[in-house]
């Protein structure tokens, strides 16, 4: 009895390496090599780490659960660039920590919504969807715009912590960034012309767009949602890679 | 004995290990960063104060006498399981429902941040998958382990600390998703701390599985076995694989995932996939291979069959994953290999729906006369229905009119409604009587009603989420013979609204079935027991 | 030793290996000898009590 006892012990634990050696296996395969082929990413110019004010964006974003209605990810199809603009690459999600590609549209694809409305509009529609777009099924969100971005519960206050931590997992954020994180994040909803502005600009680009996105002095969380909306697709210029695009021309 | 007096060892270190845990919490409470750390780490501390507190009070009531058999098989845990699966299911199904009716009639979200969709959607889905159905799969595994093995759960406090720490992953996780908090990854939502404590309850759970597994009385591992074994197993692999974050501070919520964009998202969706490939497919095949040969009362139609078809599943379900991302920026490798070994997995898949269905031949009459076979064979056809569809819509041509679109959705739940949903109901039917001792269920033709509930919901789910996505799929890449795009998005979706209506009421006929259910059970487990009926003493579990 | 020689290899080696351990699999679930060990698992949720 002692003998067989033994040799059933080792069967469940047999079984159990056998299913991990089973499983383990795809995952490697499909994973690994996203890491080191140099293709996956393409190289193109002009995508940067997210401003303070628009990572704050994006965590309320997430925080709210935008992408479980919205994708962010064109597909190469005819109908899709030409109702969003030209096809998502992998470069432009290369910050991202999580990726926001969304599995469904309930709502429109987000992935060039920048540029696309003014701020005004998206303030108006994000408060009241029914009063811009009457067949909207969209939630309303006019806690954003009475919620200081300081009093925020994704801590905003904390943002140097936030941009250093995303230095950790790969973001080219420098020591600057960090160090100045809180006043650039305030820097970019106020004044384009103030210093802080222009302080702001020389750490992240020319194209950055500083101004009071929900026309409240204060800083609300509806300001940095605005800005990060306002950013989405708008860091590569296409205009430089417009040839190259295999679009699958369907039909 | 004089043992049983004493102290045990393992009560003594879960008590060491809980006041570590509330010391800790209440640490953490105090320099919390945000209110929802200081929130969860206070329910943390409440959880293993009463934690201890329960320790103590068992080793009380066994100092005084009266503390349960603990030779028979342990069925305490599987009740409060089968329960408490109960409990979570109509609450998920709730607010499903709920969300269901907000997409036909928005104004329904109240614009308040809790209610909105966005944070509801998560709340649903957790509240099915990981509440209802993973307590189901833990306490219906419990179950079957000790039955086919012909020996008593192992651990003694330690599957209780399965039970009640897994409880206490779907409150933080719950309560979380209404204050905002979530990692952003869909079906993966809970936050890092969330995460750690799971990885602790499911190590707990993968060890007294094994250790009942390695103490059998049975040379032979029952097939059940090995699916729910192959459940466990994977299910760890993947949280680990898919949660590696660094939490901006360890007194705060917020936390970054390491891996980014396109990386993150191939993680993200070998996680997904196999989340419904090993949680929602093969653990809930474990609960076919046995309570549909044990209702049937025949033996599993080919036990070979079921040797390949674990095998095959298994192994081939692990690569389907990046069909979820065909036409992305994901390289088309990828997308390649995704696409083959989706299509593959039809095979394997219908091992066993062939195997569960077939169990049935010569037993057919069985349909006829009792619903909770019916109701078992409807899942198996209903996985059968689903384990096509997959495959098919995974093929890139059928994808790219399918994905981003309500057919997904409806494909999801055929599966969920249909498949996990009804087998597990047939389960808990199956359950109640036999471990609350009764004769037979309070109700047999309420069983029938709850069938046909949740069959006449399921139908007007699936069919209006296949016109709705097929429509929509279609009116987006619609061109006018100009050439111009011919709808604008909104159209799209105004045109969606009767099918987001007749959805929502296809969730209210499913929800509604399964509150006849609570009244069955509970009208059950209200009867007498048969042996109290005829004046015996109460029979203990025997072996 | 690049990514398109490895994987061109491990595609090879995998398909073969793969094959050959589902064959196994499959001739040890249809191995006359094993039938009266598979009749007797399949008994188990049955034979209990």
């Amino acid at each position: 009895m002692g003998f067989k006892h033994e040799v059933f012990e080792k069967n469940s634990i047999l079984l159990t390496v056998g299913i991990l050696l089973a499983v383990i296996l795809g995952g490697m395969v499909e994973i690994v090599p996203l890491f080191y082929l140099g293709s996956t990413i393409e190289k193109v110019e002009g995508v940067r780490p997210y401003t303070p004010l628009e990572l704050a964006g994006r965590n309320i974003y997430i925080r709210e659960g935008c992408y479980l209605c919205h994708s962010q990810m064109i597909r190469p199809l005819r109908d899709e660039v030409e109702r969003y603009g030209p096809y998502s690459l992998a470069a432009e999600s290369k910050y991202d920590h999580p990726f926001q590609w969304g599995s469904k549209r309930t709502g429109p694809d987000l992935a060039r919504v920048g540029g696309k409305y003014s701020d005004a509009w998206h303030k108006e529609h994000l408060i009241n969807p029914r009063g811009i777009v009457p067949e909207s099924v969209m939630p309303g969100y006019p806690f954003l715009a009475t919620t200081p971005l300081k009093e925020s519960n994704i801590a905003a206050n904390d943002m140097s912590a936030h941009l250093k931590v995303n230095s950790w997992v790969g973001v080219p954020y420098t020591d600057d960034m960090i160090k100045m994180a809180v006043a650039d994040m305030n820097a970019q909803a106020g004044d384009p012309d103030s210093d802080e502005a222009e302080a702001l600009k020389s750490r992240y680009g020319e194209k950055v767009k500083v101004r009071n996105f929900d026309g409240n002095p204060e800083v609300t969380e509806l300001d940095a949602l605005i800005a990060y909306l306002q950013v989405l697709g708008t860091m590569v210029d296409f205009s430089l890679y417009k040839d190259k695009a295999p679009v699958e021309w369907q039909r | 004995m004089a043992q049983t007096k004493s102290f045990r060892m393992g009560e003594g270190a879960l008590i060491i290990v809980l006041a570590a845990l509330f010391l800790m919490c209440v640490f953490v409470v105090s320099n919390a960063h945000d209110n929802v750390m200081a929130f969860h780490m206070a329910v943390g501390a409440v959880g293993a104060l009463l934690g201890i507190f329960a320790v103590f009070r068992r080793y009380q009531k066994r100092a005084n006498g009266q503390g349960p058999d603990e030779t028979g098989y342990n069925e305490g845990v599987v009740k409060a399981g089968v329960l408490i699966s109960i409990f979570w299911g109509v609450a998920g199904f709730l607010i499903g429902d709920y969300i269901a009716w907000e997409l036909a009639f928005p104004f329904m979200n109240l614009d308040f941040e809790m209610i909105n969709f966005g944070r509801l959607r998560p709340l649903h889905t957790s509240a099915v998958i990981f509440a209802f159905g993973g307590n189901i799969l833990i306490a219906s595994s419990f179950y079957v382990v000790q039955r086919t093995n012909r020996t008593r759960l192992a651990g003694d406090l330690a599957p209780w600390f399965v039970f009640w720490g897994y409880n206490m992953v779907i409150l933080l996780a719950g309560t979380g998703y209404l204050l905002g908090v979530t990692h952003g990854h869909e079906y993966a939502e809970p936050e890092w701390y969330v995460d750690w404590w799971l990885t602790v309850v499911w190590v707990v759970y993968l060890l007294v599985f094994l250790g009942t597994l390695i103490k059998r009385r049975e040379s032979h591992i029952y097939v059940a076995n090995w699916f729910y074994l192959s459940f466990i197993v994977t299910i760890a692999m993947l949280h680990l694989g898919n949660n590696i974050a660094i939490p901006v501070s360890l007194y705060g919520v917020k936390s970054y995932h390491v891996f980014s964009g396109v990386q993150d998202a191939m993680t993200q969706w070998w996680y997904g996939h196999n989340a419904v490939g090993f949680f929602l497919t093969a653990a809930f095949l474990g609960m076919m291979y046995y309570f549909v040969p044990k209702r049937a009362e025949r033996p599993v139609y080919s036990y070979r069959l079921s040797i390949v078809h674990f095998w095959a599943l298994i192994f081939t379900y692990i690569w389907a994953g990046p069909h979820h991302l065909h036409y992305t920026a994901l390289p088309e490798w990828a997308q390649t290999l995704g696409m083959t070994f989706s299509v593959i997995l039809w095979m394997p898949s219908w091992g066993g729906m062939i195997n569960g269905l077939m169990t049935l031949s010569g037993a057919w009459d069985k349909l006829r006369t009792d619903p909770v076979m019916r109701m078992l064979v409807a899942s198996v056809a209903f996985y059968g229905m689903s384990t096509f569809e997959g495959p098919m819509m995974s093929i890139k041509a059928v994808n790219q009119l399918s994905h981003y679109t309500d057919w997904t959705v409806g494909h999801v739940h055929s599966g969920a409604m249909g498949w996990v949903g009804m087998i597990s109901f047939g389960a808990i039917y199956c359950l109640v009587p036999w471990l609350w001792k009764r004769e037979r269920l309070y109700s047999v033709a309420l069983v029938s009603w709850h069938f046909w509930l949740a069959t006449i919901g399921i139908v007007l789910y699936i069919t209006s989420m296949w016109v709705s996505g097929i429509m929509q799929g279609l009116m987006w890449r619609a061109y006018t013979s100009l050439g111009f795009l011919e709808y604008s998005f909104i159209e799209t979706v105004e045109a969606m609204h009767p099918y987001y209506a007749i959805r929502a009421l296809g969730g209210a006929f499913f929800l509604l079935g399964a509150l006849v259910m609570v009244y069955n059970v509970w009208m059950t487990i209200r009867a007498l027991p048969e042996s109290e009926k005829a004046g015996l003493p109460a029979l203990q579990a025997a072996e | 030793m690049d990514h398109q020689t490895i994987s061109q290899f491990s595609g090879i080696f995998g398909l073969i290996f793969f094959g050959i351990l589902f064959a196994g699999v499959v001739v040890y679930a249809l191995w006359p000898r094993n039938k009266k060990k598979f009749d007797h698992a399949a008994r188990l949720p049955l034979e209990e009590d």
